[in-house]
């Protein structure tokens, strides 16, 4: 039968001291594993809000992204008036021609520059993307240099508040309106008109076609059109999915992630170790009555471990519940599909909790199995004589 | 072994307990230190009755200690037979030597030996932990056990609430807790005042005369020595009376 819960629980608290210094280390280590799993989330979330599985994304063949990608005139020509394309009611085909842009823009706070992503969008672009919603001031005016940018990067970049102005090159933009992208990928633009962004920027090109197939088979059908038409040289792909597959930028965020924790582990394994090498060296004594009383090496083991776990658990429960003041907190990083500024937030969803609280035990264990072994290994008679 | 079994008779009934419930034949500890052999006990032979307050006294170093712990099943003979209440215990493998501790020996020590985080009550029902016994007749063994040694009052007092000589009847509330026959004392009452010292031999004394219990008792002290039915002497790991 095992040692009852209570005593290893008094033991860690009556040498509350280093019980406090093991639990803070094991929090610090296990926020940090849940805050960078929590960032990779937060943008495999966002990658997933993005697009509509309505729409398809034309984008050059053998481009890895929308943003290397680029659309001719000609081809846009090509394509506007298929048959696959759905109309409006104007029979206007419902068809984007969008022109990707990076600025590099000053920082609000100062704290220097950074890219974002403009977007140019034709005037059907909206009506593709109707996750983008207008929440202040109204849409840009084709010509006059106007621009509407989420509100999300409202706040982080300078010139970006309702009726601000911010220069990028020669030219000056007024800001019109922000925008509430629900979470997604757009919530990381800049929007204006695409003809007049090609202007402004000297393209030639356009970056990648958003289209609106009438139907499913309409739109199997365009793919298939594109697949086979080697002159062309474009790929459609559905647009949900396309973005869905756009989490390049959690994949180096996640392996920091790892590698910070199994660094940062390794570190409290130590710690948890010598914790509980010195909580053993002081009840050699006491081990061996528990012996003399009958008790098998393995209960002792057993109990050592359970208080290492529990103290390691502690810890564990810290780290979750103070990452979880940065949960919804947005920030920016760089996206290293499009090298700009992408928004998104810290998701701290409960399975990443128990994520960080198994971690932590596990440190726990692994930092307590070589005292308790030793804890055990002492003959009973060593253990007694011990002061 | 020297004696011969007598022949049992046909009066004798086969669950009759022994006479003697240790019986040491030849019984030797050697200490290997480093290239030298300590001899701590050199062929001892002895027998002690049921019922007995057996004391254990001689120099420091004579092998008293070493000699308890061998009966007690805390440390393993180098030679000789070691038979208690019938069992010959050098033949148990580890586990099975935990398990006859708990429920064939009592041990008190000099230092007390309680757990420090746990209160009086939690202290006594330790080695209850592992008997079937449910939380209820747990309970109640300890308080029976805590009332014999005087202490009803200071079930929930951790030991560094306690004195010395309370500390140490909590460690004899403890031995007795399982009802084992054998209870061994290491000098028990070498860390307490003369009043305090008193009150444990008078229930160790106590444990003996009025429960029947066997009590092996080391101490270096003759007034303590007194409480006891017989004295033996040890010198150099050998009897000497
Ligand atoms: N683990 C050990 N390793 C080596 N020698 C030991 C060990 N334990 C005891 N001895 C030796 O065995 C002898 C007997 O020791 P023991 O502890 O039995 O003496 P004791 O009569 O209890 O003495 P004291 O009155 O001081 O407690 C001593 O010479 C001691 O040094
Ligand atoms: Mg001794």
């Amino acid at each position: 039968m095992a040692l009852p819960l209570r005593y290893n629980i008094r033991n860690v608290l009556v040498r509350w001291r280093s019980t406090i210094t093991t639990i803070l280390g094991i929090a610090l280590v296990v926020s940090v594993y849940v805050l960078m799993q929590a960032m990779a989330a937060g943008i495999e979330k966002s990658s997933a809000n993005t697009g509509s599985p309505d729409n398809l994304l034309i984008i050059r063949r053998g481009s890895t992204a929308e943003s290397s990608s680029i659309v001719s005139r000609e081809q846009l020509r090509t394509l506007l008036y298929s048959p696959e394309i759905a109309r409006t009611a104007a029979d206007e085909p419902l068809v984007s021609a969008d022109v990707l842009v990076l600025l590099n823009l000053p920082r609000r706070d100062g704290g220097g520059e950074a890219n974002v992503l403009l977007r140019g969008v034709s005037p059907r672009g909206r009506d593709l993307r109707a996750q983008v919603v207008l929440v202040e001031g109204r849409w840009f005016d084709r010509g006059k240099r106007e621009v509407v940018v989420s509100q999300r990067l409202a706040a982080r970049f300078a010139g970006f508040g309702l009726n601000e102005e911010f220069r990028s090159g020669p030219a000056t933009y007024r800001v019109v309106g922000h925008t509430d992208a629900g979470k997604s990928a757009f919530d990381s633009e800049v929007w204006m008109d695409a003809d007049e962004a090609r202007a402004l920027f000297d393209r030639e090109q356009y970056s990648s076609l958003l289209v609106r197939p009438k139907d499913a088979e309409a739109a199997t059908n365009l793919i298939a059109r594109l697949e086979k038409d080697k002159r062309l040289q474009l790929v459609a792909h559905v647009e949900s999915a396309y973005y869905a597959k756009q989490t390049g930028t959690a994949t180096p965020i996640k392996w920091l992630g790892n590698f910070l924790a199994i660094a940062m582990s390794v570190g409290a394994v130590f710690a948890a170790m010598n914790t509980m090498y010195a909580a053993v060296g002081a009840r050699t004594r006491e081990i061996g009555t528990l012996r003399v009383l009958g008790f098998r090496r393995r209960t002792v083991v057993l109990s050592f471990l359970l208080e290492g776990a529990l103290l390691a658990g502690l810890g564990g429960a810290l780290g979750c519940a103070l990452s979880l003041f940065m949960n919804g907190y947005a920030v920016g990083t760089l996206n290293f599909a499009t090298f700009s500024e992408t928004v998104f937030e810290f998701r701290i969803t409960p399975a990443l909790m128990l994520q960080g609280l198994l971690f932590s035990i596990v440190v726990g264990i692994l930092g307590t199995l070589l005292p308790a072994l030793r804890a055990s290994r002492l003959p009973v008679i060593a253990a007694l004589k011990s002061l | 072994m020297s004696a011969a079994p007598a022949p049992r008779s046909a009066t004798d009934s086969p669950e009759k307990p022994p006479e003697f419930i240790v019986t040491l034949r030849g019984l030797s500890k050697i200490y290997q230190q480093g290239d030298v052999n300590v001899t701590a006990l050199n062929e001892v032979s002895l027998d002690i009755a049921r019922g007995e307050f057996l004391v254990l006294m001689g120099p420091s170093g004579s092998g008293k200690s070493t000699l308890l712990h061998l009966i007690a099943g805390i440390d393993r003979p180098t030679r000789g037979e070691l038979h208690v209440q019938g069992i010959d215990i050098s033949r148990l493998n580890e586990s099975q030597l935990a398990d006859w501790r708990n429920q064939n020996v009592g041990f008190v020590f000099q230092s007390f030996n309680l757990v420090p985080v746990l209160t009086a009550a939690e202290n006594v029902e330790l080695p209850l932990l592992l008997t079937r016994l449910n939380r209820a007749e747990r309970k109640k063994l300890v308080a029976t056990a805590l009332d014999l040694v005087g202490l009803a009052d200071r079930m929930h007092h951790l030991p560094k609430q306690m004195s010395g000589g309370q500390e140490q009847r909590v460690a004899i509330a403890r031995a007795l807790v399982t009802d084992p026959q054998l209870v061994v004392a290491d000098e028990p009452t070498g860390n307490l005042d003369a009043h305090s010292a008193h009150e444990v031999l008078g229930i160790l004394q106590s444990l003996s005369r009025d429960h029947g219990k066997t009590v092996i008792m080391v101490t270096h002290d003759p007034k303590a020595a007194a409480f006891g039915s017989r004295q033996i002497h040890l010198e150099k790991g050998e009897l000497t009376k």
